[in-house]
């Protein structure tokens, strides 16, 4: 709703710079910006309760239709950055926290809190310049005109893109992992479960990961929802035509279905993924579940 | 009633594929025959070859009458869809869907026949119906098109037969071929224009994908000359840089225009690549208010005019690109006169010419400059420029939105700057309550002559007349004149160089084969 307090008409998007007076009217007309504000405020969320997100001004096209279309691009790019990022930090991250007195110990944690400092689009153009310019590995950018009719191209497509997200997260994934290990390393049941007989690798995997893994999820979920909504940056260095890009052309254009529907999908997705992190946690850790079957009783 | 009629013909269809112009010799050869011996010469082009274009100007839909943006003439205009003339890369205008017109005495008829055997791409015939349609599509209240007011001398339209189209006019109107150019010609029966089309051009639509691509494929069933690819993809972009590495890497063949001047350097000495420079019709302005003091002095805007060095401004922008005009005229439009000598760059006769203003110690002015490229760097230049003399430059930096409001509709400014696009766009200085406000009743009388001109000589005679007379009173002070450069993988060829009204018609580009 604040949105429409910005300056310039939706209706001027629409005219070419000639327009008279008469066309402008019948222009607010169509995009209803002639309505006092709590009138277009209840529509919307009138056609809101009903799942109907409305039609763009610019394209005529409902915005529903425009943003599965953009989901396609923004969604596996996320996931898939994100499952990279968990790759790289977790394995990676135990082992700086186990070995944290070898030199590669050492290394992965500068190396990490390097990746934390640079900023995403540089990563992207960094790697654009050095995979898809110098080398020709990898495309510079753009999207596969028959999307994902053709999985390999889109995956193609993606690596770079992918890559950049992975190495980004994986970096600041990485300190979580690694303090987190860190704890539980002086936790007292490890020295217990050691003590009743298990080996070290057994007591890690068996104790230790279990429970350095709530804390962990929790910053997962809220990765993953920075990556869904920060994926601007990146679609744009590399012109893939996901939700950030849309997102953005919308509001330079004035389009505000088209920013409303947006926002409204991101927001429902970051309550879905915090929602997703909470029941994972309660999987991991019987404890969650106990304490809330107490509180219910 | 009698009238000239002009033939056209049917080597109509083949000349018009003469616009393409880097490669004289192979479309003059394609001009001459429509047989396949032509292709034994350049037996080394793909004729199914996919042609990727990147371009940074996605339409917002696929009307232009519904404010799709200039995207939309890049992609479509001679491609998907035809009009009954053509504008050409070299800036004549040229018959596409007309096969002959003719015109009364008095200039106020029009009849033209259509050429036969034409259909739209859903298999259609083209019919005189179709013209009318698509005629009032444009001129409809509700029609966004940037032409409309070009077009409200058309009185009526009538269809005599399925064959010929009448349209007559209420004033005379020489540019009336000119103007129909920009007319797409659309199946009336078509529906939701928005999102597809229904034309009778060398291409069919395949597919849009909103902010990333839109497909054309070689319509078979066209009436002329088959396109030399089998298909064109316009791959968009919203950033330059991302844009000239998907041409580094081979992603895109073709950039219809680069506009940052630092990034030809990577494309130029590499024989991967063709930097071609064309003639642009944007035109950088240091536009006054004729309206107010001191511009309302002719001693002044010419003294500015001598103040400023801009070659020294081209070069520092455009390195070796672009063009000095001494007018608003670019070379493309047919009343271009080479006035770079009036006004030359001379300090001290600025000087004497301030004096004779009585502004000897100079004064201080506003420059309203919008606040994205070249405008600041331009404003900087100026100001440094006219410090030598004496004139003092307070640099205000506004939105392309505030221009909108307090230069060009409120008139409320001292000195802008501005870059002009269009094509033929002289008449501006005809009309008083333009944003300049340049008012010679000599130079009004000479456009609105010049428009019921009964031959375009005449047309042409009359607004060099007034392009001398604007240049003289330096209304404007025309910096320079924007290159339009085309940037290709040195695989492809036959693609247009000028670009005109953002035209970009890729039926002509071959690639060869690899």
């Amino acid at each position: 709703m604040l949105l429409r307090l910005l300056p310039g008409d939706p209706a001027n998007a629409l005219l070419s710079v000639g327009a008279d007076a008469a066309q402008i009217e019948k222009a607010r007309e169509q995009v209803g910006s002639n309505l006092p504000l709590w009138q277009q405020f209840l529509r919307f969320a009138g056609s809101l309760a009903r799942f109907d997100l409305g039609t763009s001004f610019v394209s005529g096209k409902p915005v529903i239709e425009e943003i599965a279309a953009r989901l396609t691009v923004t969604v596996p790019l996320a996931l898939m950055g994100f499952l990279l990022s968990i790759l790289i930090a977790v394995p990676l991250g135990i082992l700086s926290a186990v070995k944290a007195d070898r030199w590669y110990g050492g290394l992965i944690s500068t190396v990490s809190q390097l990746g934390i400092a640079i900023p995403v689009f540089w990563v992207g153009i960094l790697l654009v310049t050095v995979f898809a310019v110098t080398f020709r590995l990898f495309p510079s950018g753009g999207f596969p005109r028959r999307g994902w009719q053709n999985e390999g191209q889109v995956l193609y497509a993606l690596a770079l893109p992918v890559l950049t997200i992975g190495l980004v997260m994986g970096a600041s994934l990485l300190r979580y992992v690694r303090s987190a290990t860190q704890d539980v390393l002086g936790s007292d049941y490890l020295r217990t479960a050691r003590a009743l007989g298990a080996s070290f690798p057994e007591a890690l995997v068996r104790h230790g990961i279990r429970n350095g893994a709530v804390p962990i999820v929790s910053i997962l979920g809220i990765e993953l929802a920075t990556t869904l909504l920060g994926a601007v940056v990146i679609e744009r260095v590399f012109a893939l035509p996901g939700l950030g890009s849309m997102l953005l052309l919308a509001i330079e254009q004035r389009d505000y279905p088209n920013v409303q529907g947006v926002l409204f999908i991101s927001t429902l997705l970051v309550l879905l993924i915090g929602f997703g992190a909470d029941l994972t946690q309660r999987l991991i850790d019987p404890r969650l579940r106990e304490r809330a079957v107490g509180g219910s009783a | 009633m009698t009238g000239t009629i002009i033939g056209f013909g049917k080597t109509a269809g083949q000349a018009r594929r003469a616009r393409g112009a880097t490669l004289a010799a192979a479309t003059l050869a394609l001009a001459l025959s429509t047989s396949t011996a032509v292709f034994a010469e350049d037996a080394k082009f793909d004729p199914n070859a996919s042609i990727t274009i990147g371009s940074l100007y996605e339409p917002q839909n696929l009307d232009n009458t519904a404010g799709a943006g200039q995207g939309i003439n890049e992609a479509f205009n001679c491609n998907v869809y035809e009009a009954l003339f053509t504008l050409t890369d070299a800036g004549d205008v040229q018959p596409g869907l007309v096969a002959e017109q003719s015109v009364s005495e008095d200039g106020l008829t029009y009849t033209f026949k259509l050429r036969p055997g034409v259909a739209f791409h859903s298999g259609d015939p083209l019919t005189a119906a179709d013209v009318k349609y698509s005629i009032e599509r444009v001129t409809a209240e509700q029609s966004k098109s940037s032409r409309k007011k070009s077009l409200s001398t058309i009185s009526a339209i009538e269809t005599p037969d399925d064959q010929t189209v009448v349209v007559k006019l209420s004033a005379r109107s020489i540019s009336l071929p000119y103007n129909l150019s920009y007319v797409w010609i659309v199946n009336d029966a078509a529906k939701d224009l928005n999102a597809s089309e229904d034309g009778t051009g060398p291409y069919r639509l395949d597919e849009w994908r909103r902010g990333s691509s839109l497909a054309l494929t070689r319509n078979d069933k066209y009436w002329g000359t088959a396109p030399t690819n089998g298909e064109v993809v316009f791959q968009y972009f919203t950033d330059a840089t991302a844009l000239n590495n998907a041409l580094l890497t081979g992603a895109v063949d073709i950039i219809t225009s680069v506009q940052s001047p630092d990034s030809i350097a990577q494309f130029k000495d590499n024989p991967d690549f063709t930097v071609t420079a064309g003639q642009s019709t944007t035109k950088q302005l240091l536009a006054f208010n004729d309206r107010v003091a001191p511009f309302d002095n002719v001693k002044v805007r010419k003294a500015i005019a001598r103040a400023i060095d801009d070659k020294k401004l081209l070069t520092s922008i455009w390195g070796e690109y672009g063009t000095l005009i001494g007018s608003f005229v670019p070379p493309t439009d047919p009343w271009y006169v080479d006035l770079t000598a009036v006004d030359t760059y001379d300090v001290e006769s600025a000087k004497a010419l301030l004096k004779e203003a009585g502004f000897a110690d100079g004064f201080t002015f506003k420059l309203d400059t919008p606040n994205y490229d070249p405008h600041p760097i331009v404003a900087q230049f100026i100001q440094s420029e006219l410090a030598k003399v004496n004139i003092k430059v307070e640099i205000n930096v506004i939105t392309a939105n505030e221009w909108y409001t307090k230069v060009y509709k409120a008139h409320d400014f001292q000195a802008t700057l501005q870059e002009h696009v269009n094509h033929r766009d002289i008449v501006f200085y005809g009309n008083p309550d333009f944003y300049w406000g340049y008012n010679n009743p000599k130079v009004v009388d000479l456009i609105k002559a010049s428009e019921a001109a009964a031959n375009t000589d005449e047309q042409t005679a009359k607004l060099k007349e007034a392009n001398t007379i604007i240049a003289e009173d330096a209304a404007s002070n025309w910096l320079y004149l924007y290159p339009q450069i085309v940037v290709s993988s040195s695989a492809v060829s036959g693609y247009p160089v000028n670009g005109l009204n953002s035209q970009f018609f890729a039926y002509g580009i071959k690639k060869s084969e690899q």
